[in-house]
């Protein structure tokens, strides 16, 4: 077990430090750091001064180390666009992006679910149709469509919630705020998680539908059925609670690529969360911000990966006899 | 070893498949069959738009300013020049979404085109020859899985727009575009087509074409290639899709093409400025296409992976 361990944390290590290198490659290559930080009449000298200042006088691979020993400190250099440390912008930003990436996994989890078990219950039935129907055109909808959707919908047709924003924040710690707490911040958060959380919905929906049918097939099941148990004790108290691991898992694991494809939605809906400020440093080549989001989304997915994988390792004893003998 | 079987089966199964199994089954599915007839006429109304179009949205000299934002025909305020009216730039929606639909097309073909060379070549390659050149090619694939297509895509585009004077961007934002599809899609069909490549190395015809002597490259391309080939057909159909899609997401995005050269994507972000003032029209239609066309390819992939699924038959 403990070698299992070591050898995960070895990989994890090895991913986050090629995505290092990507990142101090992005950031030393394209483009000149010292061009960035200076104006066009800035005498000769000083140039040179920041250039040493920056460390960039030196050979590549200690620029390497230094980059990594300040990441790990949380500095990834100041922002092009801003004149700010990139490390603040993104923490200021973070919360919010956070929130809508919660929401909308809690979304997805409490409408994809019930959907699923339905579906793989009566799985001739009208509704039942209906909804693989509907699964598959929210597949084929781009995200950006759902969202101008929704908005036309609830906020130009109807009126009824926010199109834009998060509504009014309130203020926990220094850099904590959050929208949960006030009436309009709840109903700003309505519709951008929604549209974040469709996608996710549907295919939690198809997996928890896949895993039913595959369970409802196995032995135990029909060894309840003989037992006379009732049908509803069978189907939740049997069926959907090993249905629910790898179900979990995955939702654990799609937290990451929501986070990452917040940055639709954020734009949708001018949510100003990290998704935005990645964009915007993307169309104006705000290098670090882009190195430093970069770092930090590969980072969020190899710990959810890692502690996936043990807690798998953990729970399951099938895995565990695997582990053991190679 | 079970695996190995079943892959002998996938395989042999396509070719035979072909004659006739593919053909009764499509015949056999309403949907699939109407999924594709609106691909065949949305693909066909996008490569002859030229001729089909009322108006060349793209030639400043037919484009007027004062037909801006015109309604639909059957609407109040209606033109009847204008059968879905214009956007905010005087151009005929119902062209525009011809032209838009030819590049969003054009530009998923080649991106995917280019995916999938990349993709099956780095899986041959990592397939057959093995040891460090293998654990190579599937590390990178490990580490790019961890990151979701589009954030690829935009990151690459970031690095393009650093490297290049802002002057050149327009000329090769098409270029761009498309290696971004390409470099974020690669990895699925190299994963694929490695583990079959694997399987298939071990066979006799194989050994012997390797014991009369050809060249790697050469068995890898007549010999094992076609043999790999199969789930691959799948993987594109659906690839096709999402290329699609994701181009429309950068040039939403605004980091795609420029508004010069509009595909579907441009034209619903250049329609969402006028959502707020009622002008629906301009996102509406060209949205309805995007979803389409999607879905029905989409739908025929979903078709193709059953069809081609030895097990469900």
């Amino acid at each position: 077990m403990l070698a299992f361990i070591l050898r995960r944390l070895a990989q994890s290590v090895a991913v986050l430090l090629s995505v290092a290198i990507i990142a101090f490659a992005m950031f030393r290559f394209v483009g000149d750091p010292v061009n960035q930080i200076v104006s066009l009449d800035t005498p000769a000298e000083q140039v040179e001064q920041v250039r040493k200042d920056l460390g960039l006088d030196k050979p590549v691979y200690i620029q390497f180390v230094r980059y990594i020993g300040n990441a790990l400190q949380g500095d990834f250099g100041q922002s092009y666009q801003f004149r700010q440390p990139v490390t603040k912008l993104l923490a200021e930003r973070a919360p919010a992006t956070l929130e809508l990436a919660l929401m909308s996994a809690l979304f997805s989890l409490l409408v994809g679910i019930p959907m699923g078990v339905y579906t793989a219950l009566y799985r001739d039935g009208f509704g039942a149709r209906l909804f693989q129907a509907v699964s598959l055109i929210g597949v084929s909808l781009p995200t950006f469509l759902i969202g101008i959707l929704l908005i036309y919908l609830f906020s130009v047709h109807l009126g009824w919630l926010p199109s834009f924003g998060r509504g009014q924040v309130v203020k926990i710690t220094e850099n904590w705020t959050t929208g949960l707490l006030t009436i309009s911040g709840i109903k700003a958060l309505i519709l951008p998680a929604i549209t974040l959380g469709l996608f996710q919905m549907t295919l939690i929906m198809r997996l928890v539908r896949a895993e039913m049918l595959e369970v409802m097939r196995t032995d135990y099941i029909k060894f309840a059925r003989a037992r006379g148990l009732k049908t509803r004790a069978i189907n939740f108290g049997h069926a959907l609670k090993n249905t629910l691991v790898p179900v979990i898992t995955i939702a654990g694991l799609q937290l990451g690529s929501i986070i990452a494809f917040a940055i639709i939605t954020e734009t949708v809906f001018q949510w100003p969360g990290m998704g935005v400020l990645f964009l915007k440093a993307v169309q104006n080549v705000d290098i670090p911000i882009m190195a430093a989001y970069l770092m930090m989304i590969a980072a969020l997915f190899v710990l959810i990966n890692l502690f996936v994988d043990l807690l798998y390792a953990a729970v399951d004893p099938r895995l565990r006899a695997t582990i053991r003998e190679s | 070893m079970t695996e190995t079987t079943a892959q002998r089966k996938e395989t042999s199964m396509l070719a035979r498949a072909f004659d006739s199994d593919i053909w009764h089954s499509f015949k056999s599915s309403p949907i699939t069959m109407l999924a594709a007839f609106i691909v065949l006429v949305m693909t066909l109304a996008a490569l002859f738009a030229p001729w089909i179009a009322p108006m060349n949205p793209f030639d400043p000299a037919q484009v007027y300013l004062m037909n801006a934002n015109i309604p639909p025909r059957w609407l109040n305020g209606g033109d009847p020049q204008f059968l879905l009216g214009t956007d905010d730039q005087g151009r005929d929606l119902y062209s525009a979404i011809l032209y838009g639909l030819r590049v969003s097309i054009f530009i998923g073909l080649i991106g995917v085109a280019i995916a999938c060379t990349l993709g099956v070549t780095l899986g041959l390659v990592a397939g057959y020859i093995g040891g460090r050149v293998d654990s190579l090619i599937m590390r990178i694939a490990d580490v790019q899985l961890t990151f979701p297509a589009i954030l690829i895509a935009l990151l690459i585009d970031g690095i393009v727009r650093g490297l290049l004077k802002s002057a050149a961007r327009e000329d090769i934002a098409f270029g761009v575009l498309v290696v971004s599809i390409g470099l974020a899609f690669w990895v699925q069909y190299a994963r694929t087509v490695r583990g079959s490549t694997l399987v298939e190395k071990g066979r006799d015809y194989i050994q012997a074409a390797r014991l009369v002597g050809l060249p790697a490259p050469l068995i890898m391309i007549r010999h094992v290639l076609p043999n790999v080939i199969g789930p691959v057909l799948v993987i594109l159909t659906i690839n096709v899709g999402l290329a699609i899609i994701t181009e429309a997401t950068l040039s939403f995005l605004g980091v795609g093409l420029p508004p010069t050269q509009p595909s579907l994507g441009t034209l619903i972000s250049i329609g969402n400025r006028y959502l707020f003032s009622g002008d629906w029209w301009i996102v509406t239609f060209p949205g309805i296409t995007l979803a389409l066309f999607v879905l029905s390819i989409n739908l025929l992939g979903d078709w193709l992976r059953d069809a081609l699924n030895p097990k469900l038959q």
